[in-house]
This record gives C-alpha cells, structure tokens and sequence, in this order.
C-alpha cells in the first residue's frame, strides 16, 4: 500500500479520458440545433427547410471533425467544452439564417444598400474556418507550454493588432476594423487571446517581484514603482484604445482581463483594489470628456427618452423585444426581433433568443457560457504549470467578461458596448478567435488531466509503515 | 495559485448570475410593461397581424379590412361612410393609434381578448386563420343617416336615444372626418393626419359626447321637473308670481325676456315662448342644493358616464352664489352640457321619469357569431316623478303644438321639445349656439326616440327661433327616420 500525494484537483492516476461521454453530449450539440433550423422553417413558411439535411450534415461533420481530432490529439481534454462551443455555434447559426428570412431586415437591406445577402452561409463558411484553426491549434500546439516562448512576440502582436484599426475609418462610430480588400477583420478578437499569452508568460517570470517586494500602506500591499510599470503601460493603453478607437468593449474586457491575471498570479488583494481605482479613475476621466461614451452611458440611463430615441431606437428596441419574449417566448420564427434593425444578427443578436426562446431560453443559454467559463476555471485549477494555469484562467475570465458586457449592454444592466456574443453572433473575426480559445483551453485541460508519471516512492512514506505485509 | 483562482470562478459565477438576475427582471418583472409600452410596435403589428372584426349597425358592418402587402401591418382599416361613423367608430390607424369604440374594444377586435380564448385556442387546433370578433352596436342606421345629411356642412352634433332602454340611436357630429384617410401609415396618411390636427374647426373632435355648450332654454325642462319634484309648483297652469322685470337676487341687474306676456305667466305657457324670467325665479325659489341634487340625478357632474366611450362631464355648479344658481336655471352663467346629457335629460322625461343608462354597444360577438357579452338595459336614476314626468311631456308636447318648437311637429305623431339659444363668449361676443331637445311618442304612449341636437350656427339671430328653426327640423328627421324604421 503506497501513499500518494495529490495537489491537482483532477486525480493524478488514469483520469478517464470521457471521449464517449464528449461524442454523446456532441450528438445533442448537434441534434438540437437541427430541430431548432426545422422550427424556424416551419414557423416562418410551413415547410421543412431546403437546407436542412445540408446543414445538418455540415454541422455534424464539422464536430466530427473536431471531435476525432480531439479523440486523437487531446485524448483527456475536457469532454464539455466542445460540446458546448457546438451547440452555441449551431444555434447561432440557426438564428442568424432565421434573421435572413426577415422580409424587414431585408427590406431595410434593399433601401440602405441596394441589395441584400444573406449572412447565414457565410456564417457557416466562418464556423468552418474557425474549427479549421481548431484543429489546427490541437495538432499544431502539441504543448501550450511552447507559447511560453513568445512572451514578448506576443505583447508586440497584440499591441500591433490593438494600434492597427486607427488607420482605418471609423464603422457605426467605433474604430474597431481592419479592412483587407473584400475582408474585415475586428483584431480586438484576436488580440484578447495573445494578450493573454503574454500576460501569462510575463507574470510567470515577475510574480514574486509583484507579490512579495512590495510596501504595506493602510492595510494594502503597494507594489514597487517598478513593478507598477507594467500596469500604468496597460491602463493607459486601454484607456488610448477608449479614446481613438472609442472602444469601450474591447478596453474594459482588456484591463479586465490584466487585473484577473495579476490578481491571481501575485494572490494580492490590492491589485483588485488598484485595478478597479484606475479603471473607474480612467472611465471617468474619459467620460467627461469623450462625447461617444457619453452618449452610450445616456442611452443606457433614459432608452425610452425622446432624444434617444431620436438618435438610436436599439436599446429600447431590445429591451422591448425582451420583454415580448416574456417567460416561454415567441418560439422560433415568431418574434419582431428584428424591429432592432441595424446589428440584429451581430451585436444584438441575443434579443432574438430573449424574444424567440423567453426567459427559459435565456437561462439556459447564459447557463451554457457559464458553464463554458466554469470548465475553463476548473482547467486553470488542474492544470499543474502556473503558465497554463494562468493561460486558462486569463482566457476563460476574458470569456466571462465579453459575455457579461455584451449581454449585460443588450439587456441594459451597463452601458452597451458593442463587441459580440461569442459564436452565435454573426462575424467571421469573433467565431474563428472563440474557436481557437477553445482550442487553447482544451490543449490545457489535455495536459492538466493526462495521467501524471507515477510518483517517485517516498522513503518517508517507508518510515510510517508499522506492520510490513 | 488555487484560492485567487476560485475566488475569481466565485466572481465569474457572480457575472452570469447578475444578468441571470437581469433577464429575469426584463422577461418576467417587466415584460408586461415592456410589452405594452407605447413605443412597442408589435402592439400595432398585432393589431393588425390578423384581419380585424368589425363594428356593425343594423346587421351590417360599418369597418372592413384590407389585405396589404406591408412587413410590418398586414391588413389594414376602412371604413364605409366613414365621416358619418367616425364619431361611434373612432379610428384605429397603423400611425396613430386607435380611439373610441376602435380602441376601447381592441381585444374583441383583433382577437386578442381573453374573453375569445376559446376561439383562438380552437383555431391553433384546427389551423384557420385567426380573426377578430364583431362589436354590435345600437345605432339606428337611418337616424344616423338623417342626423348626419340635416347637419351637413353647419357645425354641430346630434345624439338621439331610445328612452325605454338607453340605447344611443344615433350619434353625429360635423364637421367630421374620415378614419380610413390615416389608416395607414404612408406620407399620404401623415399629411391628412396632420391637417385634422390643424383644422380649426377640429373635425376630430367628437361634439357629441366630448364637447360641453351651454345649454340655454332648453335647460329649463329640468329647472321645471326640479321645481315639480321639490314642490315649488304644484300646478303648471296656476299663475306664477312673477314681475316683469324680475331683477336677480342680490343684483341690480333685470333679467330680459325674449319673449311677450312673461309677467306672471304659468309654468306651461313660460315653457311655451320661453320665459328667462319665470325659470330664473323658480329656480332661486327652488335653490342651488335641490337644483344640483335634481341635475345630478339626470347625470349632471358625473365624469364617468360611458357609453363605453367616455363622455365629457356636464356641468351645473355646486359652489355658485344666489344669482349664479338663477342664471343658471336658464341655461346660462357656467352651465354646460353635451349633446348626449341633454338627450338624456329628455329620455328621462318621456320615459315617464325613469332615466336609463345610455350605452352604445349591444353585444360582443366571437369571430364565429356566437355572443360573448350582451349588454342589457340598466336603470341609472329616476330623476322624477311619473306624475311629474307627465305633466313636462304635457308641457314639452304644447311647445310643438302651439310654442317655439313649431318646426318639429310630425303629422299623426305626438312630439314634445324644447329650443334653445344659447349665447356664450365674453359679452355674449360669439356667436350663439341653436339647441333643440324633442321626442316623439307612438300610440300606445311609449316613446322610441329622443333626441338632442345643437347647432353651433353663425347666422343665427338671437333668440329662441334660431332654435327651433334650425336645429328642430333636424331633430324632426331624426325621429321620424326612427319612427319609419320601427313601422
């Protein structure tokens, strides 16, 4: 009989891989969805849609897919988070098809633009590319250890893609695209994953320095200036990203996301209470003086005033199409969701689930990225090297915040902020960077679960021994 | 590592939690509200998602429905002689809301009601296209016909009742409009919007029942049955003591009289010609308390009479001093009545003292013709007496015959009224309103139909004639259009 000590939470002996238990929860990821697309064509024409089997055979191939690839690579990663990615891609998919087959939004398409095309295959096109990179991310990434090395890289790409959509003209008000000829690109998406990286590798190394060389003020550990530097970089390079790009979204779920990770690679209360200092000092610095935010934060206070009403319907608009959706909803096909107009299918498309699935539907599906950001958590406590640890916890706190500021602006908790759901909203450059979170996440969790070589015996352990069999 | 990382999955929780919070507060708190804000258009698409029932008068309707091809409406309003119904219809237009009876009956309408739960759960079974249901009303389409074409191109209104149960026969008021030009909610509908709102003649008011006006003479019908009921005079052809001039109490100011022989004159013959200063004495005798008390009991100062649609509250003052309440008992200082109270007040009198309430809607039907609600006659008061009652129609009915209300007579049938010319405006400056208040009685002594008619007339000279000449010939086609339809 051997003593064995254990420090992760997952056992450190043969964890069961739960490949069967992925494969069966992926078949419901898939099956839902497809009930869902029959719905809405029934609701809307009475007939069994065209593409049914097309799509469902896409989005089952597509997990297929991704799940051999999971079957072979990341043998005992965790069995829910691709499940669950699936599940939100295809029913954002269906949404977004069902928003195409809105006679308003397509009248709306004609009068603006001249013409209207639909965004559903594209969509599809993009859930591809993003499973593409997945998978790429699973056989390329055979450790994510290896992203270690590219700390600096990382900070340097991050801030490039951060800088970059300065040059380019303002959309809707925001500087938050890139455009390569026929492609826009939001960099903001990508950019939260590699800053991630970097976050992670640099802490790694100045941990100790920011945790422990520090001077006790008042009851708070106040860091060396040196160490502060670092923060002061990021705080005025989110607030830079507010003021020229005015990007509330991306600079909130970025300085977020620091405090997140320095709070848990330094276990210092005080760098929540710095962090939360400077962000409210920052915004409110900003605010006084930047009339979009302002704006924003009027519209968030009085949706139903006359003047705001005047300037955007949108959150009135969602907010009523809430309300319509009531306790069971509209069901599928059958709410005026699509009265939001402009961002029905991207920023906004949540008030469709709010009115077509009511208050049930909602639970359940703030629920599923719950439990996203819960799986990614409970990765970042498996994991045994505080880069991975830090890695997950950075990358799934980055997920729980874009989630809480996109759906808390839809449904008027905060201001709105204008980043998207990650994958049911409609955009190429959000649902291909959320499928390589997941990848990442899921090569994590891969090491954190593998089976750990046997423990050395312990000649202690020899010494307690009283009865020798 | 491990304990900042699970307070931070503590604090991830908290974030999900908060907007769990939150779409519970909008989707189950809130919804209702947000459901039925003002500025929710599906309360308008709803409206009109499916085709609307219609509101019908003599077995046939007076709205439609028109399929469009709009994404938002998919049928929209007619409506069929729209000017003459608009003041029992209302309108429901896909810009501009709905009023009256079109607002009021929104849920039977389009089918929404709960009261049609059955018929919507039947059709999500049987798969039929969901309709709305039908609101029945009491007008007499003739009445109507005859109130609406006498008015013409004067400014005024009409409200005729039938006094044995309160059902309102006709309702009109002119200059009108019509509903089905807004229906929608092009420019095109905008512009005839915008220009009802501009007219200074505001067609979209409905003078029936929204519009107060000085009653003038004919208010002395009640001042008289006030004077019966509270024994003031207890024999209508007994000579009153009253001196020409009679001067209001307290002032030194004469009351005038348009008329001739006023001195001491019965109660009968001062209905007769008319006489300002035998009502005004008589109603100082009587007092301002019994006064109100007998005008309230005819639904004076009740601001919640509706037929459904809510009429304005006529008005006899409670507070007034001495001479107030004496000029009032003419008609005049700030008393102020609808068309409709004015019916009402002479419904009561020809239904031998009994007031019923009036009401415009018979019954409710689901879209399958079943009836959902029936409206039955209610007794609202009884203002006075039968006795009484009789001796005003005796009076009323010798206003027609040998009075001012000669132009209302109708051969063969016994017809009682009242005229009445009503100057208002600072100095009596404005022009003067023509009044007239009748009704008429068929042979077995019941009466089908009373009738309220003023007409808001420039040319009117002042005095009592213009009354009777121009408001009682159309009082007189009213009820002879009731008469004929009951043959």
């Amino acid at each position: 009989m051997s003593v064995v000590t254990n420090t992760t939470t997952i056992g450190a002996i043969e964890a069961p891989s739960r490949r069967n238990t992925e494969l069966a929860l992926l078949a419901f990821a898939v099956v839902i969805p497809v009930f869902a697309y029959l719905n809405v064509g029934l609701a809307l024409n009475g007939e069994v849609p065209a593409g049914l089997l097309g799509y469902g055979l896409g989005l089952g191939l597509l997990a297929g897919v991704a799940h051999l690839v999971v079957r072979k690579f990341a043998r005992y990663a965790d069995p829910l988070l691709l499940p669950l990615a699936t599940l939100l891609n295809g029913l954002g998919l269906v949404m977004i098809w069902r928003l195409d087959q809105s006679p308003r939004l397509i009248q709306r398409a004609t009068t603006l633009f001249g013409g209207f095309s639909p965004d559903a295959p594209k969509q599809l096109l993009y859930s591809a590319i993003g499973i593409a990179l997945f998978v790429g991310v699973l056989i390329l990434l055979k450790d994510h250890r290896i992203l270690q090395r590219y700390t600096y890289i990382s900070m340097a790409v991050s801030l490039v893609l951060l800088i970059l959509p300065v040059f380019f003209p303002a959309v809707n008000g925001a500087k938050i695209w890139i455009s390569l000829g026929p492609f826009t690109i939001q960099p903001g998406e990508f950019a939260k994953i590699i800053i991630a990286i970097f976050f992670s590798g640099y802490l790694m190394v100045k941990r100790d320095a920011l945790a422990l060389a520090s001077r006790r003020f008042m009851g708070l550990y106040l860091p060396r200036g040196r160490d502060l530097g670092p923060i002061l970089v990021v705080w005025v390079m989110s607030i830079l990203i507010l003021v020229f790009e005015t990007d509330l979204g991306t600079s909130l779920l970025f300085f977020g996301l620091f405090v997140i990770m320095l709070y848990v690679a330094t276990e210092r209360t005080s760098w929540i209470v710095f962090g939360l200092l400077m962000s409210a000092v920052g915004a409110v610095g900003v605010a006084t003086f930047e009339p979009h935010v302002q704006q924003r934060v009027e519209f968030w206070l009085n949706p139903f005033a006359e003047k705001t009403w005047a300037q955007s319907e949108q959150i009135g608009q969602a907010l009523m199409s809430f309300g319509s959706g009531g306790t069971l909803g509209t069901g599928l096909g059958q709410g005026d969701s699509d009265l939001i107009g402009f961002a029905a299918n991207s920023d906004f498309i949540l008030s469709t689930f709010g009115e077509e699935l009511g208050l049930a539907g909602m639970m359940a599906f703030l629920l599923i990225y719950g439990l996203i950001v819960e799986r990614g958590v409970r990765t970042a406590l498996a994991a045994r090297d505080p880069f991975g640890k830090l890695l997950a916890i950075g990358l799934s706190g980055a997920l729980a915040i874009q989630v809480f500021v996109v759906a808390g602006g839809v449904m008027g908790l905060i201001p709105l902020t204008g980043m998207t759901m990650p994958f049911v909203a409609y955009g190429g450059s959000s649902v291909i960077a959320n499928w390589a979170l997941v990848g990442i996440l899921i090569r994590i969790s891969d090491t954190a679960r593998r089976p750990a070589p046997a423990p050395a015996p312990s000649p202690d352990a020899e010494m307690t021994q009283v009865v020798r069999p | 590592m491990n304990k900042p990382l699970r307070r931070i999955a503590i604090f991830c929780g908290l974030l999900v939690l908060a907007l769990l919070v939150r779409t519970n507060w909008l989707q189950y708190v809130e919804a209702e509200e947000l459901n039925t804000h003002s500025k929710n258009r599906r309360v308008l698409i709803e409206r009109y998602a499916n085709e609307r029932g219609n509101i019908i008068v003599d077995g046939k309707p007076i709205t439609g429905s028109v399929e469009t091809n709009d994404t938002d409406f998919k049928y929209k309003r007619t409506y069929v002689d729209g000017p003459m119904w608009a003041p029992v219809t209302g309108y429901a237009s896909q810009a501009f809301d709905a009023n009256q009876i079109e607002k009021l009956e929104d849920g039977i309408l389009t089918g929404n009601s709960d009261q049609l739960f059955f018929d919507r759960t039947m059709a999500m079974f049987t798969g039929d296209k969901r309709k709305g249901g039908n609101v029945v009303t009491t007008l007499n389409g003739a009445a109507q016909k005859a109130a609406f074409e006498r008015l013409g191109s004067k400014k005024g209104a009409v409200a005729a009742i039938d006094p044995q149960t309160g059902k309102i026969l006709a309702l009109a008021s002119t200059p009108s409009y019509d509903p089905s030009n807004f229906a929608g909610y092009s420019g095109k509908d905008e512009k005839a919007w915008l220009a009802l709102e501009r007219d200074k003649d505001k067609p979209k008011l409905n003078r029936a029942l929204r519009e107060v006006y000085p009653p003038g003479s004919t208010f002395k019908v009640l001042t008289a049955a006030a004077a019966l009921e509270h024994g003031a005079v207890d024999d209508i052809n007994a000579a009153t003591d009253t001196p020409e001039p009679y001067i209001l109490p307290n002032t030194r100011t004469p009351m005038v009289n348009h008329a001739n022989g006023c001195k001491n004159a019965s109660l009968n013959e001062a209905l007769k010609v008319s006489c300002n200063s035998v009502f005004a004495k008589l109603g100082d005798k009587v007092g301002r308390d019994k006064m109100v008390e007998t005008a309230q009991k005819f639904g004076f100062n009740n601001p919640e009479i509706d037929t459904p649609v809510r009429a304005a509250a006529s008005v006899y003052d409670k507070t007034m001093d001495r001479p107030g309440n004496a000029l009032s008992s003419i008609g005049q200082f700030n008393t102020a009545t609808t068309p409709l109270q004015m019916a009402m007040v002479t419904a009561a009198i020809a239904n031998d003292g009994k007031l019923m309430k009036p009401y415009m809607i018979d019954r409710l039907e689901a879209p399958n013709l079943e009836v959902i609600k029936n409206n039955e006659p209610q007794e609202m008061s009884r203002p006075l007496s039968p006795k009484n009652a009789q001796l005003l129609q005796e009076m009323m009915e010798n206003v027609v015959e040998q009075g001012t209300g000669g132009n209302a007579k109708i051969d063969g049938v016994q017809v009682g009224g009242k005229t009445g010319t009503a100057q208002h405006g600072e100095n009596n400056s404005k022009n003067p309103y023509a009044w007239f208040i009748s009704y008429a009685k068929t042979s077995d002594g019941g009466s089908p139909v009373a009738v309220a008619v003023v007409v808001e007339d420039s040319e009117a000279k002042r005095d009592d004639i213009s009354g009777g000449g121009l408001a009682a010939p159309i009082a007189k086609a009213v009820m002879k259009a009731v008469l004929d339809s009951k043959k």
